[in-house]
């Protein structure tokens, strides 16, 4: 195929040019999009999926039934559960051991869809550090203070 | 003994603005390319308390690369390696020496040499530095670098081609390869601005070719200091960093340097040549030699520089690279022709309408 000449196609893309250039300096005072980080903070909007919780309910007991639904739901496999005997009348199980390994953790929000009893929930918290990994191993106290 | 404190001076002025005026080009970029891709840019840089929008950036720069490690590779040719950022950056800062930046000052002109052949001077120069790129890509004994500097060497002879047929132009209209005779037509054209040599240096008719001309310099003066949309010799993607891929330290703050310093130069020689150089009717009077007639007409002289130079970087960062076969074309099959033909009707019109012929 024979290419085309520059030399013609040099004297079309003139008009694009002058259109680029007076798009860059409409650009060039437009609102700036850089967030000032340690002066300014990012605020996730709603629905952010952050960091997990355990919720309790009205009289301060942990909401959760140790039903398995959200280690099941869990396509990263980073929930584990053990149940215990429940204290309490209105349910047969707790947990007793309820680890999230935040290091596997995809945060896709599977297992608070699938807890039929609105105890699990992720929370807007995006900016967690640790200095180790045992630290990003949540445990059930953890999950419950937050 | 006067002269001389009068020329020391005028050096010391030419120097301080060069060297001064890279690092308030580097903030320039910095921010400009913010502003247009959204950012913020540069701005916790402070010196005192002061931030001035990260003004002090550059200064930062420059001592961050003062202190960091040189290391000169084992293979390199050294006399060359050492030679390149010198050669690379003196031709600009010596192309300076002829071109006129302001009006007089009692009867001192402002311009360093006043050479009867200056247009000639600042071209042969500046064509030097093309040298200080081929050696810096041979002697870092590395492919990137060979390919850039070989890249560099065709694309400056190349466009050095147009720039010199654009400049032909100026001297057909201006009568005159002296720099400040060329001015001086500019003016004595009185026209206003219709007598800068961008609208035909007095003659109407010439208006369009004397446009064209201009934009041909421009264009050509890009490809000349390697900046975008003509910038091969680095092309960041293929070469690292092309011809000074191998350099570290204050010797790439040299190729740096040298790259905004010829900006500057460039921008200095498209202000006298086309852009009545340092004057502007109304503003600066020619008759006027006094001391703060001299700075107004300095201060106007680098207002058009950096109108310039404020393009030259709003260019770079709007408009894509081109490919290398692509840039060949465009230089010889397109600028060289189109200015070939610019220069023939400037003539054949000049002969026609002008009234002195």
């Amino acid at each position: 195929m024979r290419k085309p000449s520059l030399r013609v196609k040099v004297w079309l893309f003139l008009p694009a040019v002058v259109k680029g250039m007076l798009m860059t300096l409409r650009r060039m005072f437009s609102r700036k999009s850089t967030l000032q980080y340690p002066d300014e903070r990012h605020v996730p909007r709603k629905g952010y999926r952050g960091e997990h919780r355990l919720k309790k309910d009205e009289q301060g007991r942990m909401k959760c039934v140790a039903c398995f639904m959200c280690q099941t739901a869990c396509p990263a496999e980073c929930i584990t559960i053990v149940a215990g005997p429940s204290p309490w009348l209105d349910r047969d199980k707790i947990p007793v051991k309820f680890d999230i390994d935040m290091l596997k953790c995809i945060y896709c929000g599977m297992c608070e869809e699938a807890c039929p009893c609105d105890a699990i929930e992720l929370t807007p918290t995006y900016n967690v550090v640790a200095t180790s990994r045992a630290e990003k191993l949540y445990d059930i106290n953890k999950l419950l203070s937050r | 003994m006067n002269e001389w404190v009068a020329l020391f001076l005028k050096i010391g002025f030419v120097l301080l603005l060069i060297l001064q005026g890279v690092p308030v080009l580097i903030w320039l970029e910095r921010k400009i390319s913010a502003f247009i891709q959204g950012r913020v840019g540069p701005n916790r840089t402070a010196l005192f308390g002061i931030t001035a929008g990260g003004f002090f950036q550059p200064v930062a720069d420059a001592i961050k690369l003062f202190f960091k490690e040189d290391i000169t590779p084992t293979a390199v040719d050294r006399f060359l390696y050492f030679a390149a950022p010198i050669l690379v950056f003196a031709p600009p800062v010596l192309a300076f020496a002829v071109i006129p930046f302001g009006n007089r000052i009692g009867d001192e002109h402002l311009q360093i040499a006043n050479l009867p052949i200056g247009v000639l001077f600042a071209m042969s120069v500046m064509s030097i530095g093309v040298y200080g790129i081929a050696f810096g890509g041979w002697a870092s004994h590395s492919k990137y670098s060979l390919l850039g500097g070989l890249r560099s060497s065709a694309q400056m002879i190349s466009y050095e081609l147009t720039l010199g047929l654009a400049i032909m132009l100026a001297i057909m209209l201006s009568g005159s390869v002296d720099m400040r005779e060329i001015v001086n037509h500019q003016i004595e054209a009185g026209r206003g601005i219709f007598g800068w040599n961008v609208f035909g240096g007095g003659n109407l008719w010439l208006a369009p070719f004397g446009l064209l001309g201009a934009i041909l310099f421009y264009a050509a003066s890009l490809a000349e200091n390697n900046r975008l949309p003509f910038d091969l010799p680095e092309c960041e993607a293929e070469l690292v960093a092309g011809y000074h891929t191998e350099y570290s330290s204050m010797k790439y703050a040299m190729f740096m340097l040298a790259e905004y310093a010829a900006m500057i130069t460039m921008s200095a020689l498209l202000t006298t040549l086309f852009l009545g150089g340092w004057y502007f009717p109304g503003i600066t009077d020619p008759q006027d030699h006094s001391l703060g007639g001299g700075i107004l007409s300095h201060l106007v002289f680098a207002t058009k520089m950096g109108a310039i130079l404020f393009t030259t970087i709003w260019i770079r960062w709007t408009l894509p690279r081109f490919r290398y076969d692509q840039l060949m074309n465009l230089g010889w099959k397109g600028l060289i022709p189109v200015s070939l033909a610019n220069l023939a009707c400037v003539a054949v019109i000049e002969v026609l309408t002008n009234p002195k012929h």
